[in-house]
């Protein structure tokens, strides 16, 4: 144990010196394209350290492209990702992602822990043993979200807003310093969008990095300090309130907002 | 009955000789090996590729046995031919794999082209050799359909070692496997290669099939690989269960179904053992509990029952006529009806909660704004299942004094 102790010290401390210099993630010229037409267009973003940043934009904006493209999920045409000033390869392990809770099966055999447990994978590798302090830290995960009680169900018996936490849960036990979420309030209940807020706050306290694909314009301001819009391209970026104005989406959603609605949400103009 | 039974029990025990001994424990480890590495195949929804890669054997058979020939060789040399089978097999899975990555065919249409396109190559040879002077080449019809005249040494021990490995192989790569099969983004986003980690899985399946074709045969081989898995699904929740059930399975079927083929002169063993697998999952279909079709039927008529009851209870509450002869009947088991539909003592008591617990609802909608409370209605939990005792005694102030209904009649 003590070397791993020992390697694991060292990397908090690199750890503590990245988030007062370098950025969690910085995407240069990202360029995906499926078959020859452009999804995400030669994209600049810096995801900046103990912030939750918003990803907003239209459908079929490119939002989930971007953050699938950045992890390698999806190969890209061009561009470059650096993630805590080094290599996507070399910081991965830095890195929680949780995809869209509609992209998977939920019939599929396996409970509540398990899909937690699923984060320690790769610290697990390929045969090592599942110890009673891998249970606990998926446990503990568990419990930040509200689940602790429901371990032992099939995922498929859980609620959406249920199923959207166990996801959050598995992204905890990552112990990642940037989290990268997408769409994680779509579709579930307000219980659960008040828990899931909650722990991202807390994780932005402990000086962590968020990043959520995020669709209701109208909670941007509460939930988030940053925000990127993009329509293909990144259209605006910066803290909301900069970046979150009424011109900016106006550009980014073109005509698919009604000016009604940008008057609602009460933005100054700038 | 005497007359099969006596010859089952000795294959069974392993008294009915050393060639009929020999097929049972080598088909208990074949089934062992396919239904564990099967398991991945049918969670990543990929069991059909098996298919291809079964069929993708054939040609790799007729071409080794004519090379071997050709070199001077024995044709029918047993390692020889799985590897020209693996060697086809391989390449057929790269096209699948190639097609669906590479051009807008879905992996339903590859699968069809890559099966048909190679077993028919593979017959084309068959029917060559078929026809060559050389008098060697009997037995390579067993690839097709498996062999029914026993299994020599050679053949158990491949099946024994190659069987071990791919055991080992899906321990090692259980949880690359799972993940890949369950979450694929997710898997990718974790640094694993998920094209590396599904060929893998293919890799696995395909030296299952090899060292199977011999016994049960190329059309076969893939009820060993699917059934097991599926029949383990109904009895587990959880996906390395389902591998490890699933290699019981197909060893036990293994097993008794080459002790049945045994016990009888003309049974073919892998036809068998393909029935014996599909009679455990007509069973497990039927009669698994949480899964299993019976006890969600049993689950529907009780729920359908609840509903039944509640609505037969608010129309006595409310005064009014019931209409489903279902709803009397399930109020006349209870003792709460008789059969004209007038309510008894018991009816007349529970129909006045029921219709309390719906007022009791309707304030409690009212007061709490928690949408996880309120939420939890749906006509049939007790209200005393989401609100304490003292929760409910403040809805009671609220409505007033309990009112008896439906009791004039």
């Amino acid at each position: 144990m003590t070397p791993t102790s020992l390697t694991l010290a060292t990397s908090d401390g690199e750890a503590q010196r990245d988030h007062a210099q370098i950025a969690p993630m910085a995407i240069r010229g990202l360029t995906v394209a499926y078959a020859e037409k452009p999804a995400v267009f030669s994209v600049d973003a810096t995801f900046a350290p103990a912030a939750l940043t918003a990803i907003v934009g239209p459908n079929g904006a490119g939002k989930s492209t971007l953050l699938k493209a950045a992890l390698g999920v999806v190969p890209r045409v061009a561009g470059d990702v650096s993630v805590f000033g080094q290599p996507l390869e070399r910081a991965r392990h830095r890195i929680a992602y949780v995809p869209q809770r509609a992209s998977v099966d939920w019939d599929f055999p396996t409970t509540a822990r398990d899909v937690v447990l699923m984060g320690l994978y790769p610290k697990l590798g390929l045969v090592g043993r599942l110890t009673g302090q891998h249970q606990a830290e998926a446990m503990a995960s568990l419990d930040r979200v509200g689940m602790a009680d429901f371990a032992d169900r099939q995922i498929g018996q859980l609620s959406g807003g249920q199923q959207q936490r166990i996801f959050l849960a598995r992204a905890l036990a990552q112990g990642a310093d940037l989290y990268l979420l997408d769409e994680p309030f779509a579709g579930v209940d307000a219980a659960t969008e008040r828990a899931i807020v909650s722990v991202l706050k807390a994780l932005k306290g402990e000086g962590k990095a968020v990043v959520a694909v995020h669709h209701d314009l109208a909670t941007v301001p509460d939930y988030f300090d940053r925000v990127l819009m993009m329509n293909v391209r990144a259209m605006a970026e910066g803290t909301v309130a900069q970046a979150f104005t009424a011109e900016a989406l106006a550009t980014t959603y073109g005509g698919r907002l009604e000016a009604t609605h940008i008057d609602q949400l009460g933005l100054a103009r700038a | 009955m005497e007359t099969l039974a006596g010859p089952f029990v000795a294959a069974l025990t392993l008294q009915a000789g050393y060639n009929a001994a020999l097929v049972a424990v080598g088909a208990a480890m074949l089934g062992i090996a396919a239904g564990t590495s099967g398991t991945f195949l049918y969670l990543r929804k990929r069991a059909l590729v098996s298919d291809a890669v079964a069929h993708a054997t054939l040609p790799g058979v007729g071409l080794a046995f004519l090379i071997m020939v050709g070199l001077g060789g024995d044709g029918r040399a047993l390692l020889g031919l799985l590897a020209g089978s693996a060697a086809t097999a391989w390449v057929g899975l790269l096209a699948v794999e190639w097609m669906v990555r590479r051009t807008r065919l879905s992996e339903d249409a590859a699968i069809g082209a890559v099966l048909s396109v190679f077993f028919g190559f593979g017959v084309v040879l068959l029917t060559v050799i078929q026809t060559m002077s050389s008098g060697r080449q009997a037995g390579l019809e067993d690839f097709l359909l498996g062999a029914t005249a026993g299994m020599l040494f050679s053949e158990a021990v491949v099946i024994a070692v190659g069987g071990a490995l791919a055991v080992v192989a899906v321990m090692i790569l259980r949880r690359p496997m799972t993940l890949v099969a369950f979450d694929p983004g997710f898997a990718a986003a974790q640094g694993y290669d998920v094209r590396r980690v599904d060929l893998a899985m293919m890799a696995l399946v395909m030296a299952v099939t090899v060292i199977g074709l011999k016994v049960v045969g190329l059309i076969l081989i893939v009820a060993m690989l699917i059934i097991p898995p599926v029949t383990a699904r109904f009895w587990t929740e959880r996906s390395e269960r389902v591998a490890w059930v699933a290699g019981a399975l197909g060893g036990a079927a293994g097993y008794l179904g080459a002790a049945l083929s045994a016990s009888a002169p003309a049974l073919p063993t892998g036809p068998i053992i393909v029935l014996v697998s599909a009679a455990l999952f007509a069973l497990s279909l039927l009669f698994a509990p949480a899964r299993g079709v019976v006890a969600a039927w049993l689950r529907h008529r009780a729920f359908q029952r609840r509903v039944h009851l509640r609505q037969g209870l608010l129309a006595l509450a409310r005064q009014e006529p019931i209409l489903e002869r279902y709803t009397i009947r399930v109020l006349e088991a209870e003792g709460l009806a008789r059969a004209d539909g007038v309510a008894t003592e018991a009816g007349i008591a529970r129909a006045t909660k029921i219709a309390r617990d719906e007022r009791r609802w309707d304030v409690a909608r009212e007061i709490h704004q928690d949408v996880a409370l309120t939420g939890r209605y749906d006509g049939l939990t007790p209200i005393e299942d989401v609100f304490t005792t003292d929760e409910i005694a403040e809805f009671d102030r609220r409505i007033g004094a309990p009112v008896a209904v439906g009791g004039g009649s």
